[in-house]
């Protein structure tokens, strides 16, 4: 691929923004690029990341997933509150978790593949459903966190002190866990043929079931996928934050799945990819976190969110409008006789 | 072996009370160039989808290459050597055309990975089959609609076809691009592969069929080879009716008024120094090749694009026209080529597609709209044009055509202040009876002192329904010619690049 090419990419223009940020905070506060200031922002995008790579899949295969968080709250409250104590190790509270999410996301996947319903109008219901789930059947209060959970919530792959401060930031092993999903992700998508259904599946339904996909099995398996990933995502971050918290995680649909298109991925399917996908989540983490050095009032982020979100998106969407009113007629230079 | 690549038998094919087909036969001998034609809602797509396996017929055989298919499964249809090239073409846009190639092949052969070195040396095979030359990694949203077709083309010949069905495959490429196409279809030929070729474009099929089937409401009505038919015999079959067509022939009234006058008008990347007027009653024909900025020109006089320099003139007086807003004010109507797209709401009612220009005048001071005065105007409307609609409130997607393109027809002559109308394609996808319906009409505003617009690559169509033509290249006027001096070899000709 050219340079050219390249430079018209969405991905190029979020990477040169976050850049040109990231310089911005550190020539004003002097703070960006000290050990422990990188340690906290890898810390903080660790689950906004997870959850935009799941639902990077669902919106190129065509869909859209705005349940996950009540997946997430769902299958880490029941694991943290009925199986309280009963391992010490913290593998059973995620395998029953990822069996939850991808129950409940077979029963999306279901409803959107089998019935062609609009795949937000469902998971909008669903999400209702599973938050009612947890709050009616459940309770919702705050709960202390297992110990097994606990256990692996302390677990520190690094720890950096700020020489000058003395802050100190501890970079959990959820980081790990990120790291390999994206990985996995990327290999998934680009390397499978699975991952080339889903795309076509986004591109054009109709061609795609011709040339032979199974169009419903990739659309179950999106949503079997999203919802399995939801629910081990849900045990991190109860794991991350040491308490299990219920109502944590709802509302975070939106900024996903905003962090998705800033990045490039269509909301109509078939376009955008992992790397996009890791950039638009990084940006909008490291705005939210960087107002304080730049001494602007935490209460202002989200603020500066959608500022990012809609000048972000409205990139491409100019860049898009000028590509179809184009012309390309080649005018000869002198009249003919 | 038999030599029959498709032997059809009486089949018949029933959607609820509608008879699709009503006992039809159809056969293509083995590397045959055979012509399946009719209007729409004659049986064509019925019996494609019969042949692909897509649907069961109700009665009747389908024998594909000697064997006789009780139950065809799109499978079997497909491994007995069948391929279809739809009029969408069923191509991935947002995927490379190596992808594009290779996807299908890679799926039947149940593959678990990507391998990119497979994906390209299937791709290449694929693309050696007809002799096409094009950037594997470039994303198929990029092509033409012809290089996606070659694709498509390519990509059914893989799986080692006997017989290809193209749905309707001239309709959205350029004169240029269907002789290639033609190229390819008689490489194909002597690679002893059957072509089946549904069209209703008059010349192209008369150039390229040995053999035709013309359908009608889901009838046989002539199987035979070409020497059989003429033009006026073809048009009989397909419609039922005799249509006699009149050229136009314009009478210059003295002092008919010069309503459109454009001076020097120029667009980067669009045209540049074009100037030339219209008088009422005048149709005046633009011709060209794709590309050469007859559409940009268009647009621009529509108020579409902007123009960088020069003067529209409209009944002698200098006007402004820099949004499609002043282009209706200024009485210019604008019936784009790419109908369904530009021209109408697809999934809104007739009423409001036919209305839509005119709201303002059919509602009060308030901004309500008056749905009486707007069923009333919509009525009187279809009743003009003739076009056929079950109910104004039935969606646009349930037209044919040439009922939707009268819709746009309509809707631009319900402008009181229409001066100009500027027809781009007028006639692209819509049935030769609907087509002749069209020439008539627009000739008949002509005479009624509309001043008319034909943009338009077929050479017939200019001739027959134009006075004057101008001839369009590399974005500049270069020619202009009554049509009374020109005939059809010349007029091609003078649009061809040198």
């Amino acid at each position: 691929m050219n340079l050219k090419k390249i430079t018209k990419k969405t991905e190029f223009y979020i990477a040169v923004i976050i850049l040109v940020f990231c310089i911005l905070v550190q020539l004003r506060s002097g703070q960006f690029f000290t050990n422990n200031n990188i340690v906290d922002l890898l810390r903080s995008m660790t689950i906004p990341m997870m959850f935009c790579v799941g639902e990077m899949m669902v919106l190129i295969s065509g869909g859209v997933d705005c349940s996950f968080p009540a997946i997430a709250s769902l299958s880490m409250y029941f694991v943290c509150t009925r199986m309280d104590g009963m391992f010490g190790n913290p593998l059973p509270y995620f395998l029953v978790a990822i069996l939850l999410g991808l129950m409940m996301g077979a029963l999306n996947g279901f409803i959107v593949a089998k019935f062609k319903f609009p795949a937000m109008i469902v998971t909008l219901g669903t999400s209702s459903l599973f938050l009612g789930i947890m709050q009616g059947i459940l309770g919702s209060s705050e709960y202390p966190l297992t110990s097994a959970l606990n256990a692996l919530g302390t677990t520190k792959i690094l720890t950096a002190t700020n020489a000058q401060s003395g802050l100190t930031s501890e970079l959990p092993i959820h980081f790990v866990f990120m790291v390999i999903l994206i990985v996995a992700t990327w290999f998934l998508m680009n390397k499978t043929m699975l991952g080339r259904a889903i795309y076509a599946v986004g591109g054009d339904e109709v061609a795609a079931a011709r040339a032979g996909f199974n169009v419903f099995g990739t659309r179950m398996f999106i949503f079997c996928l999203s919802g399995a990933l939801a629910g081990f995502i849900g045990v991190c971050r109860a794991s991350m934050l040491l308490t299990v918290s219920p109502n944590n995680m709802i509302g975070m649909e939106m900024d996903v799945i905003a962090a998705c298109v800033l990045g490039g991925v269509s909301l109509v399917g078939g376009r955008g990819g992992i790397i996009g996908a890791v950039l638009g989540t990084a940006l909008m983490t490291i705005v939210s976190n960087s107002l304080i050095l730049l001494g602007v009032s935490t209460q202002w982020s989200r603020v500066f969110t959608g500022v990012i979100i809609i000048v972000g998106t409205a990139v491409s969407a100019i860049q898009e409008q000028r590509r179809k009113k184009k012309l390309f007629v080649t005018v000869s230079a002198k009249p003919e006789v | 072996m038999s030599e029959n690549i498709i032997k059809i038998t009486g089949v018949k094919k029933y959607f609820g009370g509608v008879k699709a087909l009503d006992g039809v036969d159809l056969v293509v001998k083995k590397g045959e160039v055979h012509c399946l034609a009719g209007e729409n809602g004659c049986g064509k797509s019925t019996i494609i989808n019969v042949i692909s396996g897509f649907y069961a017929p109700d009665a009747g055989t389908v024998e594909i290459d000697g064997k006789v298919y009780p139950k065809l499964t799109t499978q079997a249809a497909i491994d007995a050597g069948v391929q279809v090239i739809y009029q969408d073409l069923s191509v991935f846009p947002n995927l490379t055309v190596r992808e594009n190639l290779a996807l299908t092949m890679e799926v039947a052969d149940g593959k678990k990975f990507v391998s990119k070195k497979r994906f390209n040396e299937i791709a290449l095979q694929a693309l050696s089959k007809i002799d096409f030359k094009v950037d594997l990694d470039e994303m198929v949203e990029n092509l033409t609609v012809a290089d996606k077709q070659l694709i498509a083309i390519s990509r059914a010949l893989l799986n080692n076809a006997k017989l290809i069905i193209m749905d309707e495959p001239t309709t959205a490429i350029t004169q240029k691009e269907v002789k290639n196409l033609f190229g390819v279809i008689r490489d194909l030929q002597k690679q002893g592969i059957a072509v089946l070729f549904v069209s209703h474009k008059l010349d192209e099929v008369f150039e390229i069929a040995e053999h035709f089937t013309i359908f009608r409401s889901g009838k046989n009505v002539f199987s035979g080879k070409t020497e059989e038919l003429d033009e006026k015999k073809f048009t009989y079959y397909m419609t039922g009716r005799e249509i006699q067509e009149e050229p136009f022939s314009y009478a210059a009234k003295s002092g008919a008024k010069t309503v459109l006058e454009v001076k020097n008008l120029s667009l980067a990347n669009g045209f540049a120094d074009c100037s030339f007027s219209l008088k009422e009653g005048e149709i005046l024909g633009i011709t060209g090749l794709l590309g050469s900025g007859r559409t940009e020109l268009a647009e621009t006089i529509f108020g579409y694009h902007q123009a960088q320099s020069g003067e529209i003139l409209i009944d002698g007086k200098k006007v402004e026209i820099k949004s499609v807003k002043d282009g209706i004010k200024n009485g210019i109507g604008y019936v784009p080529p790419e109908r369904n797209v530009q021209g109408l709401f697809m999934e809104q009612s007739i009423a409001d597609n036919i209305s839509i220009t005119r709201w303002k005048d059919h509602s009060n001071g308030l901004g309500f709209i008056n749905e009486a005065s707007i069923d009333d105007s919509v009525a009187s409307w279809v009743k003009e044009l003739s076009i056929k609609i079950n109910d104004p409130a039935d969606n646009m997607r349930t037209l044919s055509g040439g009922n939707a393109q009268k819709c746009v027809l309509a809707k631009w002559l319900s402008l009181e202040n229409l001066k100009v109308l500027i027809l781009n394609g007028p006639t692209v996808g819509v049935d030769i009876g609907a087509k002749y319906d069209i020439y008539k009409l627009t000739k008949r505003l002509a005479a009624d002192g509309l001043a008319v617009i034909i943009i338009s690559d077929d050479i017939r169509e200019v001739l027959s329904n134009c006075n004057r033509v101008l001839v369009m290249r590399q974005g500049r006027l270069v020619e202009e010619r009554m049509t009374s001096e020109l005939d059809e070899a010349s007029l091609s000709a003078l649009s061809v690049e040198y």
